[in-house]
């Protein structure tokens, strides 16, 4: 397929500006004719490796680059529907939004300019649905809703979720996907961390299984709480899980960091990671460890 | 002389006290009456400012250097106090100092942020920022305590977990989750008290318990104000204005019932009569340790799980 580099016309979706993808839409050739047969916004261009992806082959491989197995960020909606078994999912609390608890200014006018963009209530959906035939319920977050920070809303849901599943003696999984605790709410967000963690507390007294899957990014007070806590925690390929910022380490050092620092290689090999799974087997993975610890 | 911006406009008024009080010593004067008139005057001048302080003023108290630390309380407080050290898995640190002593004859575990009171030793506490390490002592301590059905008293004073390369290869994400996690469920009471900066979540690392304390000009937030005015404002230079938005005193976290109990700090602030800030824990603390030590275990965490469990605004 031949493609004119001067005549592509570029559409950015992601909040985060980390396209890893390019759309590529209205090719027409140095005479201003239009191709034939290639339709507009077909094709994509992945970043990393530069290779030319058909759209709908994009998408069957769940949004990874079938030549360099680089994972693109998902929402959480697709992230269900590749997870959870088409017609089991019952969403909790989908109607919850947040509140100003510092009334921080132009907090409240932010939310609901996001909640009218993503077409999300918040950074997590949390619910319950089958796998594979079994049962579980799921956190899942999305970084697209201010950076999938937590704030009440998130540790709020994310607590009661966690609570049912101890309630109903169910396996719990959740995604994270965030840029820490979120700033406009103080203390409240950070109090979150504290609320979750002993959520967790009790469902592993329980002695039921939490599956985390960290994706990218986990960072700040989610890595610092949730989501490395779970019996077995999972993480899609180069994701970056850290703490701290790079920035900050970086400054505080004042000096470059190792290569793939934060990534989840790097997490492997130190030793807080159970298995990096490629998003394309994940469903499987996590059918197959539910189906153990029945 | 201590330097707190706020109390600019009484160094003068101090100088003059202090040049009357040598001059009388040295000229063998009778100044009494014009020194015991100026005292008061400067008295009623710092009870005001301390009433009208901002929470950038309480910023720089928590922060001064000379503030009392947790070792100068500890030795106060406890008695027979003697320090455990490491982890068990990789190294001691600094930042932490715990172990075990007598309050009033009853064995307790006391777990503390350490800060310096100078630079020499601001670096070997690495000013009181701890690592992986620090907190998986702390945890260490905490269990042992639980062992033992001691009560564990945590003092909080720290700028922040610390964010070096070597504190983010060994998890300093996973020791604070775990900390908070295993402090939720830890069958003793547990009291924390915040003395000088409570940094985010390195923080709150030693801050699930009971009863969580501030003395009244320590500060707790989910990010120093500096940090906050360059995420937010994309400045940080406007800290102050940061620190003001972003509810971080004792006063509005218990408002917002956060905290349990405020510890009044004598007028000027701890710094200025250690002694008497120490009495007065103590005496905070023989009340909480005698009420606590009382409760059956199971209900002692079923309120400490809902404490934190209804901290949260939404709307439904």
């Amino acid at each position: 397929m031949f493609i004119e580099r001067g005549s592509y016309m570029f559409e950015f979706k992601r909040i985060f500006k980390k396209s890893k993808y390019i759309e590529v839409k209205n090719l027409e050739n140095e005479y201003g004719e239009k191709k034939p047969n290639i339709p507009s916004g077909m094709w994509v261009k992945c970043e990393t490796c530069g290779k030319i992806l058909y759209k709908k082959d994009l998408e069957s491989s769940i949004m990874t680059c079938d030549n360099c197995r680089t994972h693109f960020r998902i929402g959480c909606r697709e992230r269900i529907n590749y997870t959870i078994d088409k017609g089991t999912f019952k969403e909790y609390d989908e109607f919850m939004i947040s509140d100003n608890p510092i009334d921080f200014e132009g907090y409240t006018e932010k939310l609901q300019k996001l909640r009218d963009k993503t077409l999300l209530n918040e950074a997590v959906i949390t619910g319950e649905g089958k796998i594979n035939g079994q049962d579980t319920l799921i956190a899942v977050m999305d970084s697209n809703f201010m950076m999938g920070s937590m704030g009440s809303v998130v540790g709020e849901k994310i607590t009661r979720v966690i609570e049912r599943a101890t309630e109903s003696k169910k396996p719990i999984i959740i995604f994270t996907a965030s840029g820490g605790a979120r700033m406009q709410e103080g203390i409240f967000s950070l109090m979150q961390m504290a609320k979750t963690s002993a959520a967790i507390a009790r469902h592993n007294e329980g002695g039921y299984l939490y599956i985390t899957v960290l994706t990218d990014p986990t960072t700040g007070g989610v890595t610092a709480s949730f989501a490395t806590l779970g019996d077995i925690i999972l993480a899609e390929p180069n994701a970056l899980i850290g703490f701290a910022g790079k920035r900050v380490i970086e400054q505080t050092l004042k000096q470059k960091l190792p290569e793939g620092f934060q990534r989840a290689e790097f997490l492997l090999e130190k030793g807080f990671i159970d298995k990096i799974v490629d998003r394309k087997v994940m469903k499987e993975t996590l059918a197959q460890i539910l189906k153990v610890h029945l | 002389m201590v330097t707190l911006p706020f109390e600019k406009h009484m160094y003068e008024l101090k100088s003059k006290i202090d040049e009357l009080k040598n001059l009388a010593k040295d000229q063998n004067m009778d100044l009494d009456k014009e020194i015991r008139q100026m005292e008061i005057k400067l008295y009623n001048m710092q009870k005001e400012a301390y009433k009208n302080l901002t929470a950038w003023d309480k910023v720089s108290i928590a922060r001064l250097v000379e503030r009392p630390t947790a070792l100068d309380y500890i030795n106060r407080i406890f008695d027979s106090f003697i320090e455990l050290h490491g982890d068990r898995y990789y190294g001691d640190d600094a930042a932490i100092v715990g172990g075990i002593a007598e309050f009033n004859g009853i064995p307790v575990t006391v777990i503390a942020q350490q800060k310096g009171n100078n630079t020499k030793e601001n670096i070997k506490r690495n000013f009181g920022m701890p690592s992986p390490e620090g907190y998986r002592k702390a945890l260490r301590l905490m269990k042992q305590a639980e062992k033992f059905k001691r009560p564990v008293i945590c003092l909080v004073d720290t700028p922040g977990a610390y964010c070096g390369l070597g504190a983010e290869e060994r998890g300093q994400g996973e020791a604070i989750a775990r900390n908070l996690m295993y402090m939720s469920t830890l069958k003793t009471p547990i009291i924390s008290i915040v003395i000088g900066e409570g940094g985010s979540g390195g923080a709150l690392a030693m801050a699930v318990a009971d009863e969580v304390w501030m003395l009244e000009h320590a500060i707790y937030s989910i990010l120093s104000p500096e940090g906050f005015a360059s995420i937010l404002y994309k400045d940080a230079s406007l800290a102050k204005e940061a620190a003001n938005a972003m509810k971080i005193t004792a006063q509005d976290l218990i408002n917002y019932a956060v905290i349990d109990r405020i510890i009044k700090e004598p007028l000027g602030g701890a710094h200025t009569n250690v002694d008497e800030m120490s009495v007065s824990i103590k005496r905070n603390l023989e009340e909480a340790i005698g009420r606590l030590k009382r409760e059956p275990i199971e209900s002692l965490l079923t309120k400490r799980y809902y404490k934190f469990r209804k901290i949260g605004k939404v709307v439904e």
